[in-house]
């Protein structure tokens, strides 16, 4: 991904007074926030909710609504899961039981060794290929154990 | 009282908002036709036809939400079933409320909200008030098919952060009311909703309550339809079994509330909807801090002492008072008969400072009256009275709701009226401008949803020269509303008066000096206050309490007649008064100088109507103000002083020349619910009655005379007025009342402005703002509409003179004093509150610039001193305070704030200089001499001898 590694908050205090003037600025900006550091830190509330005039409940309100906005950084490669009706029936609630009985890895978590995030979702529109996933924005179809074997295999000089 | 059923006062709640329009639509309810405003909500008119639909996330302080479904309806002509809360009524339309259909459709939502929740209802803190319950019992819910052995929220815990009330998320059926609430009634936003779908949960923004940025209104828990969020003290008593409507002894907003009461113990205070300065709203204060009214510190039985080193001895209420009279008596031989007085209260009610104000003027034969009115609103009264000819506010508070452009001068209504507050900020949303002029950023100037279009951060001291600036214009810039002022005021003093605000020395550039605020600011806050259609002032303590208090509300009131905005809805010039009564007290004839209703003492034909009404002749010399009797005492001249439910000793300026005045007393007697500052130089006390123990009314801001009911006996066995008429009997002039209600009678009979107020009118009514007369029998609640009070408006001359407290090179930087939301005044009620959790101390607020000069870090300890005295504070360092000017509040007697103010004030009232003091802030390891003093004194001052069996016991 491009996120950067760690929050930072000066970073963090340009991209939101560059986005406060917008209409509908906020969720423009946890977009950027999000892009640009893969999560959205709590510091990151009161400082959205001063620029906006909105409350620290109105901004935590709109993070927590939304799925897709992390609370922690995400691991190196982030990989989503449908599993929704479409992807079900092609069998993904095999794939998630693969990933945890081979790799131990738990459906939106991370690793341990920070190198994988998998979530959950409901469709990504790419029913004729199920199941579907994104890995890093890139969009897969028919995924199979072996495909999550490969990226689920120690890369070269990993510490694990 | 008629016995009835609705002994818990339980209010009708049409679901949807009351809408007011021209146009009504009739339409069919249940076979019922019913008309109703367009508009209006098919529930609500539902309830106007006498059929309530089962609802849970609908109610009438709030905007319909439609989330609940249980309030579907069919409807001819319709798809489906849709939501009646909010679906507006159409003419014809033609709905049913019940069906088979609906029924199913009900009692299926209903299984599935309680396939969520505990079955407890018999343990549970709500039960008999809750709505959850009640839609149960309607819907004919049997059974749970789905079972508990799925997903659910019934083991999370409970946050019990907040200090009144506990929110229990295993009781929550997310219907947002309380996030609602707080949008749309508090205005403060500080709920949400975590999460989404099954997750969802009410949240305090990820923290707890108490971190959160609540500020503990209790409109939350007053919107629960369960015991989600409930009151603690309901926790732990139980639900009440009746109710009484009374009126809060706070702000003077003067919320109404109904004292909800299992036998003569109250459990909760809830705003009483019907209340027409609240309408349904309540603040920290209000509706949670009024344990302080059984605290262990009241002093509930009568005491003497000759000196006051001496420990206090408990006696009988006959040998307290006649203690008290004998000394008056020998005091008035000796020195003569101006050697005593007497001081009300604007915590007390009407009833009770007009006896006051009655025993001083027939018992001690003088006018040596005054009231704490003097130490904060007195200018209001001098200068509304001089250029419109009313001593009083010109609004109701409802008029926010009209105006266009808010213009806030030396007032900070979250905290000290927040209430009123909320009306205010619930208008800036939908779209009124706002102007704030004030040294210190207030929360209004930016908080979530409101932000001022201008700021004006003066420096203390300087209102004056704003308000000529801003005069100057709309003089020269051609926006004064000619027509207006043509037709309704004085025509050459308006022409003095523009004549002088045109002068060069008038304009924001000239002005800029001494104000500091841009002029270009100046220029456009001007323009808008002058052409944005209807501008309201509110102001408060920051314009009065000043050496040129009474020259800035007249100042004001000249801008207000000069661009035409008096006389109608959403205008007007509003004091946002301080405490409870402290209109009524100067209604009540507090002041040495005036009879009730603001009419001189010196008019023949006045004070024969109440001599003739008293029995005896009455003296036609202007009495000692506060500072004038203390000033005596010091001088050895004023001997005695009998002091109403007030604290002198922390609320007045230069604690130290008034602790020296008191001292120098031979007889200071008080009459309070607690041994205050004050008592500590007392040789009598006489025990009081918290608010919940006495009948009577206090007049809030908007002039609006509410009843106060007695809830409780008086804990000291005798009710207030009742010792009053005690002491004036032996003094030698008897009073003869069964009744406050008669007190009243006698201020009707007496006062012109009063004339057609009684109880019995005012439970009639609910409440009534004076004038309240054969020409206005209802009240009037906007005032001066076709012409002043006074006839003409009068223009009055406003040139800007610098208070002689000046900063220096030894004190450079201005001090100013305010209020914080939690604390209330000296604090004597809510620091015995758990308000103290939110300001368990007074802090004194430093910009960083003049922190860091002198090397002081948040949270260290500072010496902060003026000419007249010094104590020791803790800092904080905020971005509110302008550079070169410090802010801290008085509500607590440690802090000791007044020992650093001056005795500076109004030139035409008295009114201290509260506001202005040059002083000098450095870092410091230890307390200041007087607050070790104080400390000392605090304990040797107040002992209470052990009472001594009698032999025969």
């Amino acid at each position: 991904m491009a996120a950067e590694t760690g929050w930072k908050p000066d970073a963090a205090q340009a991209i939101i007074e560059a986005g406060k003037s917008a209409p509908g600025a906020l969720l423009p900006i946890l977009h950027a926030l999000q892009d640009a550091f893969g999560y959205i830190d709590r510091s990151a509330v009161p400082v959205i909710a001063e620029a906006l005039n909105l409350s620290r409940a109105e901004v935590h309100g709109v993070i927590t609504f939304y799925h897709d906005f992390r609370a922690a950084p995400p691991g190196e490669r982030v990989l989503k899961l449908c599993r929704a009706e479409s992807c079900q029936a092609m069998g993904c609630e095999t794939l998630v039981a693969h990933l945890a009985a081979r790799h131990g890895i738990a459906v939106d978590a991370t690793t341990t060794d920070g190198r994988l995030t998998v979530e959950t979702v409901y469709c990504l529109g790419n029913c004729a290929l199920s199941p579907a996933a994104m890995l890093d924005g890139e969009l897969l179809g028919r995924v199979d154990a072996a495909l999550l074997d490969d990226l689920c295999r120690p890369q070269p000089g990993s510490v694990s | 009282m008629a016995l009835t059923e609705n002994m818990l006062i339980k209010e009708i709640d049409l679901g949807t908002p009351i809408r007011v329009s021209d146009k009504s639509v009739t339409l069919t309810i249940d076979g019922v036709a019913v008309t109703v405003p367009e508009g209006t909500s098919v529930m609500a008119a539902a309830m106007h036809a006498g059929t309530k639909i089962p609802k849970l996330c609908a109610t009438d302080s709030l905007e319909p939400f439609g989330s609940c479904r249980l309030c579907l309806v069919e409807i001819d002509g319709r798809r489906g079933t849709p939501a009646s809360c909010t679906t507006p009524v159409e003419s014809g339309m033609v709905v049913r409320t019940q069906s088979d259909k609906l029924a199913k459709l009900r009692k299926g939502v209903m299984e599935l909200y309680i396939s969520d929740h505990p079955l407890d209802c018999l343990t549970c803190s709500a039960n008999g008030d809750c709505e959850l319950q009640d839609m149960a019992g309607v819907t004919g819910l049997r059974e749970v098919r789905y079972g508990y052995e799925g997903d659910n929220h019934l083991a999370e815990t409970c946050d019990t952060s907040n200090p009144y009330f506990t929110y229990d998320p295993a009781k929550c059926i997310v219907c947002n009311r309380c996030v609602r609430a707080c949008e749309e009634v508090q205005g403060t936003f500080a709920l949400t909703v975590d999460g989404r779908g099954f997750e969802s949960r009410i949240s305090a923004g990820g923290v707890d309550f108490l971190d959160s940025e609540c500020v503990s209104c209790g409109a939350c828990v007053q919107a629960c339809p369960t015991s989600s969020l409930i009151e603690n003290t309901i926790i732990a008593a139980g639900q009440p079994e009746h109710a009484i409507i009374t009126t809060c002894a706070y702000c003077g907003v003067g919320c109404s509330f109904k004292a909800e009461m299992q036998g003569n113990k109250l459990v909760n205070m809830e705003p009483h909807k019907a209340g027409q300065a609240n309408e349904g709203h309540s603040c920290v204060k209000g509706r949670f801090a009024w344990g302080y009214a059984t605290h262990a510190d009241r002093i509930t039985k009568p005491m003497v002492r000759e000196r006051i080193t001496d420990p206090w001895r408990e006696v009988s209420w006959e040998e307290a008072i006649g203690k008290a009279a004998s000394e008056f008596k020998r005091l008035q031989a000796s020195y003569g008969r101006d050697s005593v007085g007497g001081i009300t209260s604007s915590r007390c009610t009407n009833e009770e400072v007009f006896l006051v104000q009655k025993m001083v003027r027939a018992a001690f034969g003088n006018n040596n009256v005054d009231t704490c009115a003097r130490v904060c609103h007195s200018p209001t009264g001098y200068g509304l009275s001089s250029t419109l000819g009313t001593s009083a506010g010109t609004q109701d508070f409802k008029s926010v709701a009209k105006a266009d452009v808010i213009f806030i001068i030396g007032a900070n209504p979250t905290d000290a009226h927040p209430v009123f507050a909320s009306r205010m900020k619930r208008r800036l949303r939908e779209g009124a401008h706002l102007i704030i002029a004030d040294p210190r950023a207030i929360d209004l100037v930016r908080s979530p949803h409101v932000e001022a279009d201008y700021f004006l951060p003066l420096k203390p001291g300087t209102n004056v020269a704003l308000l000529n600036a801003m005069a100057h214009v709309v003089v020269t810039e051609g926006l004064v509303a000619l027509d207006y002022v043509r037709e309704r005021c004085e025509p050459d003093a308006f022409e003095y008066w523009a004549t002088m605000v045109a002068e060069e020395h008038n304009s924001p550039e000239a002005h800029e000096r001494y104000t500091g605020v841009p002029a270009a600011d100046v220029r456009a806050a001007a323009r808008l206050y002058a052409t944005g259609g209807n501008a309201a002032i509110y102001y408060g303590l920051g314009v009065t309490e000043h050496s040129q208090g009474t020259t800035a509300v007249m100042a004001m009131a000249n801008l207000a007649m000069a661009t035409g905005n008096l006389g109608r809805e959403g205008v007007g010039i509003n004091p946002l008064r301080g405490q409870n009564n402290v209109q009524g007290s100067c209604d009540m004839g507090s002041f040495p100088h005036e009879f009730s209703g603001y009419r001189h003492i010196s008019d023949e034909a006045v004070r024969h109507s109440f001599e003739i009404d008293w029995g005896l002749t009455l003296s036609d010399d202007p009495g000692l103000r506060i500072p004038n009797m203390l000033d005596e005492a010091v001088d050895g001249r004023f001997k005695g002083l009998f002091i109403q439910g007030e604290d002198i000793a922390q609320s007045d300026p230069n604690t130290q020349h008034v602790t020296a005045g008191l001292a120098a007393m031979e007889c200071v007697v008080i009459q309070d619910i607690f041994l205050n500052e004050t008592a500590k130089y007392a040789h009598v006390f006489l025990p009081g009655a918290s608010f919940l123990e006495k009948d009577g009314t206090f007049v809030n801001a908007e002039r609006r005379i509410s009843r106060v009911r007695q809830v409780m006996p008086p804990l000291s066995g005798r009710e207030e007025w009742q010792v009053i008429c005690d002491l004036s009997a032996a003094l030698g002039y008897p009073m003869h009342y069964t009744h406050p209600s008669e007190v009243m009678d006698e201020i009707a009979r007496l006062t012109p402005t009063f004339a057609g107020v009684s109880f019995a009118r005012l439970d009639e009514l609910g409440s009534i703002q004076w004038p309240c007369n054969d020409a206005a029998p209802q009240g009037t609640p906007v005032m001066h509409v076709d012409r002043f009070v006074r006839g003409k408006g009068r223009f009055m001359i406003t040139e800007y003179i610098p208070s002689e407290e000046r900063t220096g090179p030894r004190f450079p930087l201005l001090l100013t004093t305010g209020r914080i939301l939690s604390q209330y005044n000296v604090g004597a009620q809510t620091r015995r509150t758990a308000n103290s959790t939110w300001h368990p101390e007074d802090v004194l607020e430093i910009h960083p610039f003049d922190a860091e000069a002198r090397g002081i870090a948040d949270g260290d300890l500072v010496a902060l001193a003026s000419r007249t005295g010094d104590v020791a504070l803790r800092a904080l360092v905020s971005e509110r305070m302008q550079p070169g000017v410090v802010y801290t509040t008085f509500h607590h007697p440690l802090g000791g704030a007044n020992v650093v103010t001056t005795d500076y004030s109004d030139w035409a009232t008295n009114c201290p200089e509260f506001k202005v003091t040059a002083v000098q802030v450095r870092r410091t390891n230890r307390q200041s001499d007087w607050q070790e003093q104080n400390a000392e004194e605090a304990v040797s001052m107040r002992r209470i001898a052990p009472t001594v069996p009698h032999a025969a016991e």
